[in-house]
């Protein structure tokens, strides 16, 4: 029973934080069919934020909520110079932007402050421990589901209930056919962008609240996790992004558990290995998208 | 209402449309007729602002709109039914209605009022309001993409093939449905392979042969001089 609750709590810290990794990456993919490679830094521009507003001797949650909306700026940013000037040009050109602007953001942060990793300020809660049914479980785990569960839920409503959010999952699906109905394929694309800065802003600091410190290569991982989440759950379902992100994690989890001491630095092969044969048995991810669609 | 001048449209090296010149006064229906691959469709998604013309002019309500997107068409009162019918599959039917209503979406009394009418005008619309768009037959999606342009408050509406694949006796419902549209006093432009439907309920007809208008002339006229089989032979 406690190991049971250890492991679900596990499962849901991990997976709360994949699955909102994956959904920021697959908003902008469903609309553009392109998957932003600087995404990762968006993570680690929010961890920069964190730290550089470290000196500022604001509470906490301003310093959080700036480096969010540092993350939010950022990923607006990209969009203006890596994706609209070359946006109707060619995918291949759209792809080496963004590259582009990945590369360059970490060499920013490579040259004007540090290869080294930098402490970022996070309140005692993010190192205390709380005891649930004889289970010791770092409190920033609770934080992490609740999180998730809000902005989940949060995003849920948009996209369903709001004319903005429908009309988004309208483009998601056919952009030309949405653009034809008088919904502007600029705000469609900028505010995707937006909601994927303010999830990697999450995100990233509850990321960087894990290990306590930022480096210029923090978003690697996290690009990483995202994309394997949302190519598993189906590269065109919001849903199966967030799919992709739990089931991602119980792998996991579940290998973190069960394989043996000198095995578990081999964790990401047997992950991949597993990630290949869903992919075999499902090569269009566990839930397929909308039916139609092509690019603009 | 609507004047094209020497339209064209080209797809790389391919020039799908050469210099075609139409015309749509306001509250007629202009049926634009032809051989698969003639250049109709083409036109069409010129007008609606989905393709880019690559010279000539278009101009509607005396206003060059040549280069406007596809947005700022639907804004200027031009509503599309493409050939391929495209509802949002993922999307309720209602879902695709709201769209319809998108730029008019801060007048919810006029939305509410614009959705109650296309219900009455499409009752299976109503009954089917929760459903996914994409499990619609297709007589039904074909009603849900008309009921949707309607909703944008269109004063010219293009359709391009609404009976493309469909039943006999829904084919018939859907040219009842265009007929009452007419009746409303909105222009259409339709683009159809039901040549003798499409010229029963229009005021003028263009027959579009390799890109260019092979004749014109009134619906009467164009029924009596053109060999309306050849003409999707391609002859």
């Amino acid at each position: 029973m406690t190991f049971a609750l250890q492991f679900l709590i596990d499962v849901l810290s991990l997976g709360g934080a994949y699955a909102l990794m994956a959904l920021g990456l697959v908003i902008v993919y469903g609309i553009l069919r392109l998957v932003n490679f600087a995404y990762g830094e968006l993570i680690m521009v929010t961890g920069y934020a964190l730290f550089l507003a470290g000196g500022t001797g604001l509470p906490w949650l301003v310093m959080a909520a700036m480096a969010i909306l540092v993350a939010v700026a950022t990923g607006i940013l990209t969009e203006y110079v890596a994706f609209r000037p070359v946006r109707a040009k060619s995918v291949t050109a759209v792809l080496i932007t963004s590259f582009a602007f990945s590369t360059l953001l970490q060499n920013a942060a490579l040259l004007f402050i540090s290869p080294r990793p930098r402490n970022v300020p996070l309140p005692p809660i993010f190192s205390q421990t709380v005891e649930i049914a004889g289970v010791v479980t770092p409190m920033r785990n609770l934080l992490t589901i609740a999180a998730a569960a809000i902005l989940l839920a949060v995003f849920a409503f948009l996209m369903r209930r709001t004319v903005l959010g429908v009309a988004m999952r309208a483009a998601a699906s056919n952009f030309t056919m949405a653009r034809m109905l008088g919904v502007p394929a600029n705000l469609v694309i900028t505010s995707a962008f937006a909601i994927s800065g303010l999830l990697a802003g999450v995100v990233g600091i509850l990321w960087i609240g894990r290990i306590g410190t930022v480096v210029p290569g923090i978003g690697m991982e996290p690009l990483l996790v995202a994309f394997i989440a949302t190519v598993i759950g189906g590269m065109r379902s919001l849903s199966g992004a967030v799919l992709g992100g739990f089931l991602l994690a119980f792998i996991d989890t579940t290998l973190n558990y069960t394989l043996a001491q000198d095995l578990l630095k081999f964790r990401d092969a047997f992950t991949f290995g597993l990630v290949i044969l869903i992919l075999l048995w499902r090569p269009q991810g566990l839930l397929k998208g909308p039916a139609t669609g092509q690019r603009t | 209402m609507l004047e094209v001048k020497d339209l064209e449209v080209r797809y790389g090296a391919i020039r799908a449309v050469r210099g075609v010149s139409m015309k749509a006064e306001a509250g007629q229906l202009v049926a634009l007729l032809g051989a698969n691959g003639a250049g109709k469709s083409s036109t069409l998604m010129c007008v609606a602002g989905a393709l880019r013309a690559a010279a000539g002019s278009i101009r509607l309500m005396g206003e060059d709109v040549t280069s406007a997107r596809p947005e700022a068409m639907v804004r200027k009162g031009v509503a599309t039914v493409t050939e391929t019918r495209d509802v949002f599959p993922d999307l309720t039917v209602s879902e695709n209605l709201l769209l319809g209503s998108y730029v008019h979406r801060h007048d919810r009394a006029g939305v509410a009022a614009d959705r109650e009418r296309m219900l009455q005008l499409f009752p299976r619309l109503g009954e089917r309001a929760g459903q996914a768009a994409g499990t619609l037959s297709g007589g039904e999606q074909q009603m849900l993409v008309i009921a949707r342009a309607m909703m944008t408050r269109p004063k010219l509406l293009l359709l391009d093939e609404p009976s493309l694949g469909l039943a006999p006796a829904i084919v018939d419902q859907i040219f009842e449905m265009i007929r009452v549209l007419k009746s409303s006093g909105l222009t259409i432009v339709l683009v159809e392979q039901n040549v003798s439907k499409a010229l029963q309920l229009a005021d003028t007809a263009y027959v579009m042969r390799l890109g260019r208008i092979a004749a014109a002339g009134t619906a009467a006229e164009i029924a009596a001089t053109t060999d309306l089989g050849a003409l999707y032979l391609g002859g």
